[in-house]
């Protein structure tokens, strides 16, 4: 039928026909380059939206609200067997000295309860923060210095507005006596704003104030140093192997399909093999970066071989040959020729697989890594925490400052996954050769 | 450190022997060296290796000596509870009064463990030193030290291979034995048709109060799984698809050299950083949002988490999409323009269906990569385990029940700590399943263009 009829037409009609078609036609070509764009742009919104939000909330935390106070350093209370060492400091009352040197700018509120509301207004960690300035500068003994304590997590969110003042006194997480102290304390210019120490120094804390990343950051170091110990040197031999070595039979197929397979495993189940296996059956403690390390090691092997087969691949086998024609060896060859050719491209596909390390999460609840631990690990077999991990605790947490917190703590996060990743084209960029 | 000595003792050796008949000796003398080196070093960490990991073993087996008899008769339950209480003492964790057996076995365990340590280095230094010796005794002139360290180096090669073998193997057997084990307790059809999921009454049931059976039934978990997943796709392959057909077709080299790395971006953000904040902006938003029109949603619904997650899976789908479209030959690009088709009849009817079966693919990787995400599910959604199609309900997932019962402290031998196993099985078997699936996508649909 359609055959006859276009048969038919002559090629003037033909034409007419196509002229009228072509409005329509070209309409439908723009509203589908239309639709193209949109899915880029809603793409790109959402990577916005995403960084704006995080952003807009972590950045003030990275400020908390500090008090400044003149503190008596008087040597019978605070060292009163006087060796100024860490024993017999904490023996002395840095809280009494702190809460006077407070009680003293308030202009010495009377009654418990007043006493009580004053005392909450600044940090529980005062004291510790008031022994450690007094054990580096011995030689203030006996002097009044002026010092910056953080506020009390409540406090510091009056003071930035999230609590109202015209909120019911019952409603509220601070009394009407210690918003007039806070007024007391602003009148004398003594609240700042200022950059918090206690985030980038600071250890876990159930208290926002004082809550820092610096143990997280700690343990996320060993965690990707054992990673990367154990996954480098692997997923390099694997790939030299399979590239090199390895001849095309039974074996070899295995182990190609189990990498790809190991690739597709969800990050999860790695974490309950490590559970079931190092911690169960060998018997190695929870919560430790080295038990953490391997379980990444192993998850971001398959990156590491993928990524480090396709660079000695592009290796040209022209300096194979020239290398086996002069008279090296096999293992020569490699050593000494193709693997500082491929080496860029690992390094890259080793520096992704690190980055995807240290984002990851999910594996290292599974082997315990989510305990509250306040002290910074000092090895890979103390137990610590990583940097995602204290996100993902932080998210629990109800209070407002926690929410900053935990923004900030992601800035610093990404910030450092960007600077990988960066790192990582750097090196394509600048260290690729084209054949 | 022992290696570091042998290896300058053996190349000292060997330019010894090179000084005395220049051109004899068949390797070069740092060969030697590093020969001299990997006989201490080798088998004195396999010896360091198999003390670590099988000392914990042969400590359990001992310690069964000290198990009263009624303890030894019991049934594995009995004998692991035994066995805990041996491991509190040894790490000095105290609750109240212990047996008398267990004190002592504890304390030989302690023991043991000191005398291991001694044991091991003196073991460790011994081999090393011996191993070392017997290397360097064995340099000489004609010895052929550079093929020796390359056949060692090739074996090591191989067996760094076979550590994906021996991580496939870990995860299937870590995960099988304690299913079997859940099946024992729960039958599998319960497990695998039940369609309720209760696992907090087993304390109950098992103190005898009353107050509710434990339920296992992993249809719940799976339906709010895919649930989340089909939101996630909803947002994420259209969006995907249609950049990545921008992108390789209309896109200039510029706007796609800042385009891809942006998305790329979207890809390399970890996923605690998504479960932020679809627990803390996008679920409080849908909420307000759906109330706002009248419906009745969770503050965990499932389409907060799923949108997010459909976020997380768009650079996903747009690259591997963005591949097989540009893998399509300009020549039927070409055809296509040159029968007077405008561009985007030649993307529908000519680029598209050629590059289908890669979409698919595609799509399936990206299906698979959502039944496995955690994070997102754990923190934004819900832990009740609905059996609900709505949207915007409270689901539970796979993953995140498997998070919820395997994190913080466990239940020796109870279905409900072995169910997590259980459900990871499922898991693995599903992910692997839809890759497989893909795979096969791919291989039976691809044309082949020269």
């Amino acid at each position: 039928m359609t055959d006859q009829s276009t048969k038919n037409l002559s090629p003037r009609q033909a034409s007419e026909r196509v002229a009228l078609t072509i409005k329509a036609r070209k309409r439908k070509e723009s509203q589908f380059l239309f639709i193209g764009q949109s899915a880029v742009a809603v793409a790109i919104g959402f990577l916005i939206l995403l960084f704006a939000g995080i952003l807009s909330k972590g950045i003030p935390g990275f400020f908390q609200h500090y008090v400044t106070l003149e503190v008596q350093l008087d040597a019978a209370k605070l060292d009163p067997t006087g060796q100024m060492t860490i024993e017999s400091l904490s023996q002395g009352d840095f809280d009494g000295a702190v809460r006077d040197s407070l009680y003293l700018a308030l202009g010495n509120p009377e009654g418990r309860k007043a006493k009580r509301d004053a005392r909450k207004l600044i940090s529980s960690g005062s004291s510790q923060r008031l022994m450690t300035y007094v054990l580096n500068h011995p030689q203030q003994m006996g002097s009044t210095v002026a010092m910056k304590f953080a506020v009390d997590d409540d406090v510091d969110s009056f003071l930035r507005g999230f609590i109202s003042r015209e909120t019911s006194e019952a409603d509220r997480r601070i009394s009407d006596l210690q918003i007039s102290y806070i007024d007391i304390l602003d009148a004398q210019n003594r609240l700042s704003y200022e950059i918090s120490d206690y985030l980038f120094f600071g250890s876990a804390s159930r208290d926002a104030e004082m809550a820092g990343i610096f143990g997280a950051l700690i343990g996320s170091l060993f965690t990707l140093l054992v990673c990367i110990i154990l996954a480098f040197p692997l997923g390099v031999g694997t790939a030299v192997y399979l590239e090199e070595m390895a001849p095309k039979n039974r074996l070899t197929e295995i182990i190609e399909i189990n990498i790809n397979n190991l690739a597709a495993v969800p990050s999860v189940v790695y974490g309950i093999m490590g559970l079931a296996i190092f911690i169960s059956v060998f018997g190695m403690p929870r919560s430790i970066p080295l038990v953490g390390g391997i379980v990444l090691a192993l998850m971001t092997l398959p990156t590491i071989i993928i990524s480090s087969r396709a660079a000695i691949r592009a290796v040209p086998p022209s300096i194979r040959d020239a290398a086996l024609g002069i008279g090296a060896s096999k293992i020569q060859t490699i050593v000494h020729h193709v693997l500082p050719l491929a080496m860029p491209g690992i390094l890259t596909g080793t520096i992704i697989g690190m980055a995807q390390a240290l984002g990851e999460t999910a594996p290292l609840l599974m082997i315990g890594m989510v305990a509250f631990i306040v002290d910074v690990p000092t090895g890979v077999t103390d137990p610590g925490t990583v940097l995602p991990v204290q996100i993902f605790m932080w998210a629990d947490f109800a209070e407002r400052m926690f929410v900053q917190k935990t923004s900030a703590a992601i800035i610093i996060l990404l910030a450092f996954l960007v600077s990988m990743n960066g790192a990582a084209i750097f090196l394509r960029k600048k260290l690729e050769r084209r054949w | 450190m022992i290696g570091a000595l042998y290896f300058i003792a053996g190349q000292r050796a060997a330019l010894a022997l090179r000084s005395g008949n220049v051109g004899k000796l068949h390797s070069l003398p740092h060969y030697h060296g590093i020969w001299a080196a990997t006989t201490s070093i080798l088998p004195a960490l396999f010896v360091l290796l198999a003390i670590v990991i099988g000392k914990n073993l042969l400590f359990q087996f001992w310690a069964r000596d000290y198990f009263p008899q009624d303890v030894l008769n019991g049934d594995a339950v009995d004998r692991a509870i035994a066995l805990a209480k041996v491991s509190n003492v040894v790490d000095g964790i105290d609750f109240g009064d212990v047996a008398p057996w267990v004190q002592s076995a504890g304390d030989a365990w302690i023991r043991w463990e000191a005398n291991a340590i001694i044991v091991a280095n003196i073991l460790v230094l011994s081999v090393s030193l011996v191993g070392g010796f017997l290397g360097y005794r064995r340099i000489h002139p004609t010895f052929r030290s550079r093929n020796n360290v390359e056949r060692i180096l090739t074996w090591m090669l191989i067996g760094s291979s076979l550590v994906a073998i021996v991580t496939t193997i870990g995860i299937v057997l870590s995960v099988l034995f304690e299913s079997i084990r859940f099946f024992k307790l729960v039958p599998p059809q319960d497990f695998l048709f039940g369609l309720e999921w209760n696992p907090q009454f087993e304390g109950a049931e098992r103190a005898g109060s009353g107050g509710g059976t434990a339920t296992y039934g992993m249809v719940p978990m799976f339906v709010g799984t895919f649930l989340i997943s089909a939101i996630a796709l909803t947002v994420a392959v259209p969006i995907g698809l249609f950049s990545a057909i921008y992108l390789a077709e209309y896109a200039t080299p510029r706007t796609r050299g800042v385009v891809k790395p942006l998305l790329e971006i979207l890809a390399g953000v970890p996923t605690v950083v998504y479960g932020f904040f679809a627990a803390l902006t996008v679920a409080p938003f849908v909420k307000s949002v759906g109330e706002s029109m009248g419906f009745e949603v969770a503050s965990e619904s499932a389409l907060a988490a799923g949108l997010v997650m459909g976020v997380m899976i768009i650079p996903f789908i747009s690259s591997l999409s963005d591949d097989v479209i540009n893998a399509v030959p300009q020549s039927l690009r070409d055809a296509a323009y040159g029968l007077g088709s405008t561009r985007s009849e030649a993307v529908r009817m000519v680029v598209l269906p050629a590059a289908l079966p890669g979409i698919v693919a595609a799509i399936i990787l990206a299906v698979s990569r959502a039944v496995g995400e955690t994070m997102i599910v754990v923190m934004a959604a819900g832990l009740a385990a609905n059996l609900s199609f709505n949207p915007l309900d409270a689901v539970t997932t796979v993953t995140s029940q498997i998070v919820t019962i395997l994190v913080g402290d466990q239940e020796f031998e109870s279905a409900k700590t072995l169910s997590a196993f259980a459900l990871a099985l499922m898991l693995i078997i599903t992910t692997l399943a839809l890759n497989y699936f893909a795979l096969q996508v791919v291989k039976k649909y691809r044309e082949q263009y020269d």
